[in-house]
Parts: structure tokens; sequence; C-alpha cells
């Protein structure tokens, strides 16, 4: 346990500092999100009556497609090097790997988030102070990183990644989508999102967490 | 028991690799058919071949990195079906590719990979590796700024952190100088006297023999000679078996 703890640890280590130096998932991510948050906001000009309903899809709509451009670039990374193969020469189960790239792009995700949130505050007249927003973050944001990684190692394989990584990924996330908007939209107007979208989500986590690695298994050895 | 139970452990302890009908298809390409191999313990075995004859796919399906599609491969006496963790505990293994992290530095990339073995006195380790292989000086340089030949070196000095007993190389001497060459015949031969067992491919056929113990020349995904290296019918199998080797060997 503590092995399998250390190796998780250490891609994560590894990805981090990766990420320090070069800055390109990170960055890239957050101009994108930000870039997706202004131009809603010109083209939808929310107003005080339409925000609660149009702001939540604006905002996950941000996070996801930051994230696919973050997680795309995470897996690039590791097929340019070579680095996926030489994680799998190590002498840990392939789960564990899934997980230390996961686990990464989880950070990271949520990096961006914590900075884009401020912004789409501001823009869409919204109080920064929304505790329930944290877990539906959270939760939203592991499922986007847990089927988000096993695509992308799947997309790493083929020549138009960029295209085929969101083809792949949208289907399945879907729901986790919709359950953060709705989630969203209740924390925003005074509601719970515990009585039924954070269980979903929960719900969503759990299943993908045990199938994504299983099938990153099968998806990395050729 | 069944088969099953029999597929997991090798019947041979006296084999430290042991292939049997292996067979490995990319799409429609069959790249390896019904492969038989032994490689005893502490013997030196150097696989010959022309490109595309299959030898790295070998080398990724005993590196547990492909799935066979046929076929039974025993390392260390354990299955690569269900023991591919602690398989990749005893083996060392230098791909065709360096597969180092371009925006970390040489010692950053081995204590990553030492860290993944789970190895103690790791910062002695590194030193040791890299005393070895010659690239003390290199370690605080990041790996994307070192040339072809020192990434080389920092593969082999990645797959040497855990002291192997088994060591796996596809074609180890491309892109290394006359300097790194001796390193790396040194390593080999320090090997043999240690008693590691060494599996690797060239095009050189002089080098290889003068390295091995054992031949195999690989034709057309399946081995079509296995023999002692210093043997003259190993010559004469060479000279008959493998001509695009001879070319390749005489144009690099």
């Amino acid at each position: 346990m503590k092995t399998s703890m250390l190796a998780v640890l250490a891609i994560l280590w590894k990805d981090v500092v990766l990420e320090l130096r070069t800055r390109d998932i990170v960055v890239s991510a957050l101009v994108f999100a930000l870039l997706v948050i202004v131009v809603f906001n010109f083209a939808v000009t929310p107003t005080p009556r339409t925000v609660p309903f149009v702001a939540p899809g604006v905002l996950w709509i941000a996070f996801t497609f930051g994230g696919v451009l973050g997680l795309n670039r995470s897996m690039a990374l590791e097929r340019e090097s070579g680095g996926l193969h030489a994680l799998m020469l190590a002498p840990v189960s392939r789960d564990l790997i899934f997980f230390g790239k996961m686990l990464g792009s989880f950070l990271f995700m949520l990096l961006v988030e914590a900075a884009t949130f401020p912004v789409f505050a501001v823009l869409y007249n919204f109080s920064l102070l929304l505790p329930g927003l944290i877990p539906v973050a959270v939760l939203a944001t592991l499922a986007i990183a847990t089927v988000g990684t096993l695509f992308s190692a799947i997309a790493a394989n083929t020549r138009s990644r960029e295209v085929m990584l969101p083809l792949l990924f949208f289907p399945v996330l879907v729901p986790a989508v919709i359950a953060a908007v709705e989630a969203t939209t209740a924390v925003i107007q005074g509601g719970s999102p515990f009585e039924r979208w954070i269980p979903f989500l929960v719900a969503f986590d759990a299943l993908f967490l045990v199938v994504c690695p299983f099938a990153f298994h099968l998806v990395v050895e050729e | 028991m069944g088969d099953g139970n029999q597929a997991l452990s090798s019947d041979r302890p006296d084999l430290a690799i042991e292939v049997r009908g292996l067979s490995k298809s990319y799409g429609r390409t069959q790249v390896l058919r019904d492969l038989d191999l032994q490689v005893p313990w502490g013997q030196t075995l150097t696989v010959l071949g022309p490109n595309g004859s299959g030898k790295t796919t070998l080398i990724k399906t005993l590196a547990t990195l492909a799935r066979p599609d046929a076929g039974e491969i025993h390392i260390a006496g354990l299955s690569a079906r269900r023991n591919g963790v602690r398989i990749r505990s005893t083996i060392g293994v230098v791909t065709h590719d360096p597969l180092l992290y371009d925006g970390l530095t040489g010692a950053e990339n081995l204590r990553f990979f030492a860290r993944m073995f789970a190895l103690d006195h790791v910062e002695d380790r590194i030193l040791e590796v890299a005393a070895q292989m010659g690239i003390t000086d290199r370690l605080d340089s990041r790996a994307g700024t070192l040339s072809h030949g020192m990434r080389r070196r920092f593969s082999i000095a990645r797959a040497l952190l855990h002291s192997p007993r088994i060591l796996i190389m596809d074609e180890p001497e491309s892109g290394l100088d006359q300097r790194a060459l001796a390193l790396l015949d040194d390593l080999i031969m320090n090997g043999r006297r240690l008693g590691r067992t060494i599996l690797m491919t060239t095009h050189n056929f002089e080098r290889g023999i003068a390295l091995a113990d054992r031949i195999a020349i690989l034709a057309r995904g399946t081995i079509a000679y296995q023999g002692m290296a210093d043997s003259y019918s190993t010559r004469d199998a060479y000279e008959r078996l493998a001509p695009d080797v001879q070319y390749e060997a005489r144009n690099p």
C-alpha cells in the first residue's frame, strides 16, 4: 500500500515539476476557460433575471473545454517523450499510473477553476462566497479528470487527438456535466445540491473510478 | 491442476527467459509468428535481424509493454500474463527510444524512476549508475538539451538503477560514440561475470559474437537460428539467413 502511494505521488511530483517549468497545461486551460467566459458574457448579455439560468452552463462549458485542453497536453507530453512506456516499465500496476496521471490533471483543473471563478463572479455579478460550489466543483472535476485521463490515453494513439478526445469523451461525460450545471444552479439560487445532484456526482465518480483504471490497463498496452 | 495454473510459472527453472509459440500482430501485419526462444540464467543472448524482422516487438512483449496474441512468455520463471509487476522488478529494459522527460534534468529523471522502483539510497544509486555510464557531469543538465548519445547513456543508466537480474536491450549501441560503446561493452562483460542474464538486439554481427554466449537470428518474425556465439554453424547460419543484416552492418 505504501509503495503504491509512493508511485502515485512520484508521478504527481513529476507532473507538477514539469508543469512548473513549462506551464503548458495550466496556462492553456486557463486562457481558454477565461476566453469562453468573456465571450459568452458578450454573446448572451446576462441580466439579473437570466444569470441564474445561463451562468452555470457557461461556467461548466468553460471548465470542461479547458479541462479537455489540459488533458490532451498532459497525455501528449507522455506520448511525445515516450514517458508512458517508461512508466509502464516500472514495477507498479497500470492502475497506479492511471491514478498518478489522473491526480495531476485533477489538481491542475482545480487550479484553473480557482483562478477562473473570480473573473466569472465579477462578470456575472455573483458573490465569491458560495461554499456550496466547492463540493460540486471537486466532484465534477474529479469526473472530468477520471474519464478524461482514460480517453486522452486512447486519443493520444490517434493522429487527430485534439478532435478525438472531445468526440470520445463528451458523450460519456454528459451526465456529469448536466449534474454539475444543475447543482451549480441550485447553489446560485440558494437551494441545496445535496439532495439530488451531489449524490449523483458521487455515484458517477465511484463508477468511473473503478471502470477507468481497468480500461486504462487495456488501452496502454499494445 | 489445469493448464491455467501451469501457465503461471515455468517448468524450466534453469531458464531466465522462456518464450513459447509467441505471435503478435499489429492490425493485419503479423510481426511475430510462433516464436520460441530460451535464455538460460547468466547467459548473454544477441538477437540479430534486419529491419522489420520483429526485434523491437519481441523486446516490447518481453518488457510487458505489448500483449502477445498467442504463446507464453516466462521471465524468471513467472508468466508474463499474470506477473507483470513482479517481472518488471526483475528486468531492466533499454528501449529504442530513451524514454526521458525533456523538462527534467538527468538526475531528476533517474530520481523519478528510482522512486517508481521504490529504491532505497536513491542518491547513492544514481551516482553509481551515472559513474558506470560516464554521465556524472551531465546529471544536472535538462534531458532535452542532451545529445542523442548522451540520452541513450541515461536510458541505460535508468535500466540499471534497480540492479536487475535480467537486462533486455534494444540496439543499445545505437547513437553511442566510441567511449560510450566501450562503457557499454564493460557493462555487458561485467554483467556476464556477475551472472546477469542479458538479451539484446543488434545489427552488428561481430559485436554480437564478441559480447554474447549465444546468437539468435530473427527473420520474418520467427527465430530462424539459435546457437553458440563462437561456433562455425552460427557464422554459416548468419551468412545463409541474414543477408539483410550483413548489408545493414556494412552500411549502418
